[in-house]
């Protein structure tokens, strides 16, 4: 019975439509509920088309197309096995998608961006908004696609669709020329299940699995690594289970933050440069790394030639392209995480590593007296932000999806964020993009309309993507937006202080008053400036029923530790 | 050359020295491909020595044949990304000594340089070379080879005035008798 309804939903009889109707048609065949974009000519026969499905397909209508991007980033991070979708007009549209595609590449998040092209008479012509956006996007999409042929457009959005979500995830962009959109075919959609060329489930070698399980089981300080692989995986129940029978503490990335509860007695906190002491300073005394779903990025080794030289490696990744890109491993299993884990909880031995994991009790405890207990519980008057991070945190109870932009009060969220949910926290991690929180955090709200979602974010940042609060208010959005308002572009004040003499050369901000901003798009908002208004100010948010706005200001020349400075051994990571 | 010594006591040049190295990839017959292929050797700031792009003997299937001069690490770190490639079946990567290879280098001289004297002549012959066409003015002579031999006739020409040289990127052949077709379907199998 089952199988006849999966039939009759892959055949669907032929009809004869438009290029631009089958565009939406395909949508609806890839359960696709949200589009988020921006109309103009290129792509309006499209638009065109949308008009009569509305009833289907909810458009969003952003401000700008760099917030279509990132508001389907932050769908895609928080829905499972969603795909994000953007539309845009050719030429400036297009270009304007690039920062986001780039961002969802490099985080692999999977998006599939439909532009507007000019009509294929006019191409290489310089024509009116024409732009290649083809060779623009190549290096920066998993996939990319120009449709000339009408007939072309249900069987290239099904691999679009495909090719966007299988495997490693990452960004498509389809390029659909005007007169495509224009010209009739008898629409038929197949979903796509293959592509010759393409092998995005690496079959699991149990050789490699057994060496694996072998060198745990040996393992005396065994240390694992968890990454976003692990959240697209969906293996944050296996890899619990996993650690807990081998007894090893287990450190994340920015991008794997939430995958294991903070409260788990394994979770030893954040790797890389503005992570925690203990799991930066033990990755140079584990005797094993393993490393699941993640890419040894920079902001988390350090300085490479100097990183966990004296431990063996085991790197479980489903992209083979990561292995020994940085950091050589003894064995690799190119795996889907969860894949990988599963089998190896019955190869490994049930195990204690209490001498091991007090090593990181201790250095916690050096942290706490050295760094949290000042963050949080400060004496200075101005206010913290890692204190309001842990108001929020605790206000939500650790359960709502956390959105963060980029900078100071980036690190200071992942910090002190007590994440008890998995796909929680939603940020820009590779590419490190300003201006990120405030359209993914629609487009999380969106995705997940009975979380809360809030947005914590610089000013610096908040202006560069503020115009999407005309979308908040159209949409009537109820997503929190916190602003940690320190008057500076604050990370690289911070680095000014620390690596340039304190030569504040163009960082600081004369701020507007954002609170007058948000009246103007009829958004409730708060400003406020002491400690003792901190509270009320957050449980006033978060009872709001609507959006609201809270502008924190915070201390303006706070410093964000540890650091392990650029260049530094992630064991020189610094206190002050 | 700068050597290690392996596990099993093999010679093998070291991992960072740098030197020739040929890529072979297999790829769907895709406009805009051979765009996303050379950017993967842009971003590592590798230059590209020659490339050739054919079909093979299975329809719908190209071969690239690329030559870069780079480090092992670096080569087969590029080859990882060019496999990621949605178009592309598979990529090896191999040492000229693990392969066949040849290269045509095409050489135009003054007719007149024939008419004087045979020496030319005996070049030509004595370096596996043949003319290729003779017209009123000049002469076209074609040679096949490896690099240092063609260049090596270029030099020989010289004296005489060579009005033009060009020459093909390599082209090259496993050493194995699995046919592509073969291959294909093997990668097919194990990977899905
Ligand atoms: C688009 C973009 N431009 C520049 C940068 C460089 N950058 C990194 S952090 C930062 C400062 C961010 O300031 P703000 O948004 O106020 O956050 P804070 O660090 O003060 O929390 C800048 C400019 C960036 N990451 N992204």
């Amino acid at each position: 019975m089952e199988a006849l309804v999966k039939e009759s939903k892959t055949s669907v009889s032929k009809k004869v439509m438009t290029g631009a109707e089958a565009v939406i048609c395909s949508l609806l065949e890839e359960d696709v509920d949200t589009i988020f974009g921006y109309p103009g000519g290129a792509i309006m026969p499209i638009y065109d088309a949308l008009y009569q499905y509305q009833d289907q397909i909810n458009h969003v209508l952003v401000r700008h197309e760099q917030g279509a991007t990132h508001a389907a980033q932050g769908y895609a991070r928080v829905v499972s096995n969603k795909v994000g979708v953007v539309f845009a007009t050719s030429g400036p549209g297009a270009t304007n998608l690039i920062t986001g595609i780039a961002d969802a590449q490099i985080d692999s998040t999977p998006l599939v961006c439909i532009t507007g092209q000019v009509p294929s008479a006019l191409l290489g012509t310089d024509a009116f908004q024409e732009t290649d956006v083809i060779g623009i996007s190549m290096p920066v999409t998993k996939w990319n696609h120009q449709v000339s042929d009408a007939r072309e457009i249900p069987e290239v959005l099904a691999k679009a669709f495909y090719i966007a979500k299988s495997g490693r995830p990452g960004p498509v962009l389809i390029d659909i020329t005007k007169d495509a959109q224009f010209a009739s075919l008898e629409f038929e959609y197949k979903k796509c299940q293959n592509i010759r060329t393409y092998h995005p489930r690496p079959v699991l070698n149990k050789e490699r699995l057994k060496e694996a399980a072998d060198l745990i089981n040996k393992a005396q300080q065994p240390f694992l690594l968890l990454g976003q692989g692990v959240l697209l995986s969906h293996a944050q129940d296996t890899l619990r289970k996993f650690i807990e029978k081998a007894d090893i503490p287990t450190a994340w990335t920015i991008l794997g933050l939430s995958a294991l509860d903070h409260d788990h007695p394994l979770n030893v906190g954040m790797l890389g440069m503005h992570g925690n002491y203990a799991p930066n300073v033990l990755t140079n005394e584990c005797d094993l790394l393993i490393a699941v779903g993640m890419r040894f990025d920079d902001r988390v080794t350090g300085d490479l030639s100097r990183y966990a030289t004296q431990a063996k490696v085991i790197h479980i990744e489903i992209d083979p392209s990561e292995i020994d890109k940085n950091v050589k491993t003894d064995v690799a299993v190119v795996a889907d995480a969860n894949e990988a884990l599963e089998a190896l909880i019955p190869l490994v031995k049930k195990a204690k590593h209490q001498e091991w994991r007090q090593k990181f009790a201790d250095l916690h405890k050096i942290e706490e007296e050295k760094i949290i207990k000042k963050d949080l519980y400060p004496h200075e008057q101005g206010i913290k932000m890692g204190e309001v991070v842990r108001r929020i945190s605790e206000q939500t109870k650790g359960e709502a999806i956390v959105v963060t932009d980029v900078g100071q009060h980036q690190m200071s969220s992942a910090r002190y964020y007590n994440f008890k949910k998995s796909h929680s926290n939603v940020t820009s991690g590779g590419l490190g993009t300003m201006g990120f929180a405030l359209p993914a955090a629609m487009g999380a709200k969106i995705g997940c309309p009975h979380r809360e979602v809030v947005a914590i974010i610089g000013d610096g940042g908040f202006q560069m993507t503020l115009q999407e609060l005309g979308t908040i208010y159209q949409y009537d959005i109820p997503v929190k937006v916190v602003i940690l308002n320190n008057g500076f572009l604050g990370m690289v004040r911070q680095w000014q202080q620390l690596f340039f003499e304190k030569r504040y050369s163009f960082t600081e901000m004369k701020n507007p008053e954002f609170t007058t901003i948000a009246r103007g798009f009829s958004i409730e908002s708060e400003k406020i400036t002491s400690r003792d208004q901190l509270d009320d100010a957050i449980s006033a948010m978060l009872e709001h029923p609507g959006a609201y706005l809270l502008d924190v200001v915070v201390e303006k020349e706070e410093n964000v530790f540890p650091m392990v400075p650029s260049g530094a051994a992630v064991s020189e990571i610094r206190m002050e | 050359m700068n050597q290690v010594k392996t596990k099993n006591n093999m010679e093998v040049p070291a991992t960072d020295e740098v030197r020739s190295f040929i890529l072979s990839i297999l790829t769907e017959n895709k406009s805009g491909l051979l765009n996303a292929v050379t950017i993967i050797f842009t971003r590592r700031k590798i230059n590209i020595e020659s490339i050739n792009v054919s079909e093979t003997e299975v329809e719908g299937v190209s071969r690239y044949t690329i030559v870069i001069n780079t480090t092992r690490e670096l080569a087969e770190k590029v080859v990882k990304r060019i496999r990621k490639l949605i178009d592309v079946f598979w990529a090896f990567v191999y040492e000229n000594e693990e392969i066949f290879y040849q290269e045509i280098a095409l050489y135009k001289v003054p007719t007149n340089v024939f008419l004087h004297g045979d020496n030319t002549e005996h070049l030509v012959r004595n370096n596996g070379a043949r003319i290729l066409v003779i017209e009123e003015d000049y002469i076209i002579i074609e040679k096949t080879g490896h690099q240092h031999e063609t260049r090596d006739l270029l030099e020989k020409l010289k004296p005489y005035g060579v009005l033009e040289f060009v020459r093909s990127g390599r082209i090259a052949m496993s050493k194995s008798t699995r046919r592509t077709d073969t291959f294909l379907q093997e990668l097919h199998n194990h990977q899905q």
